[in-house]
């Protein structure tokens, strides 16, 4: 699975993008497994509030399932416009 | 409907002429710009990063929407990417309608939607520093109208 991350997601964590292997069957799952790994990620997950989640690049809430997902990417609310 | 997400400026008069051309079954054609702005302290430069492929699926989405909801003869949104001076523009939409009550509220719409549901993020460059801008919860509660 490819896990992408935007703005300052991305800088916290250093990376814009990395192939995961997980067993994770819910975003949660995966943020939570995430957050154990290192303390940077600790960092960027630490206030769900403050994250958004895409998943194959439809924006879904934190509890969806992850069900065969190619693609999560993680980033703060958007601003354009 | 056309959606263009792309680093290059574009042309607002030209842009806005070319979609006009032609419809003599729409009434009313709106169009507004964004505009960089200053900010205190300074704007150098700003910066705006967005997620490829979910961008132009989002935008899509949303202008669908639009162009069903207020019956729209067409729709053009261009959303600009990577880093701006101030006083460029940012991104335009363009509605079509019949009448302009459809037309400008199709305008809003999209406008509100593309602010906070289209990924892009803004990073302002001022003097000495940088910052991502927050979304405002103004922000959020402008989709609650629609």
């Amino acid at each position: 699975m490819q896990v992408l991350y935007f703005a300052w997601v991305r800088e916290r964590i250093g990376l814009a993008k990395e192939t995961l292997d997980t067993q994770a069957g819910t975003v949660m799952e995966l943020v939570d497994e995430l957050r154990a790994r290192e303390d940077r990620y600790a960092a960027a997950f630490e206030d769900l509030a403050a994250l958004r989640v895409a998943v194959d690049q439809d924006l879904v809430d934190f509890d969806a399932a992850l069900n065969g997902a190619r693609e999560v990417a993680f980033f703060p609310p958007m601003t354009g416009g | 409907m056309r959606i263009l997400v792309q680093e290059q400026p574009f042309d607002y008069g030209a842009e806005a002429s070319d979609f006009a051309a032609g419809r003599h079954d729409m009434g009313a054609i709106v169009t507004f710009t964004g505009v960089v702005r200053d900010v205190d302290g300074g704007l150098n430069a700003m910066e705006i990063e967005h997620y490829p492929g979910m961008t132009e699926k989002a935008l899509e989405k949303i202008a669908s929407e639009a162009m069903e909801r207020w019956s729209l003869g067409d729709a053009l949104v261009i959303h600009r990417h990577g880093r701006l001076e101030k006083g460029e523009q940012i991104m335009m939409v363009a509605t079509a309608a019949r009448h302009r009550k459809d037309a400008f509220e199709a305008a809003e719409f999209l406008m509100d939607y593309l602010k906070s549901r289209a990924p892009f993020w803004k990073k302002e460059h001022t003097g000495e520093s940088a910052g991502w801008v927050a979304a405002r919860d103004a922000d959020e509660t402008a989709l609650d109208r629609w």
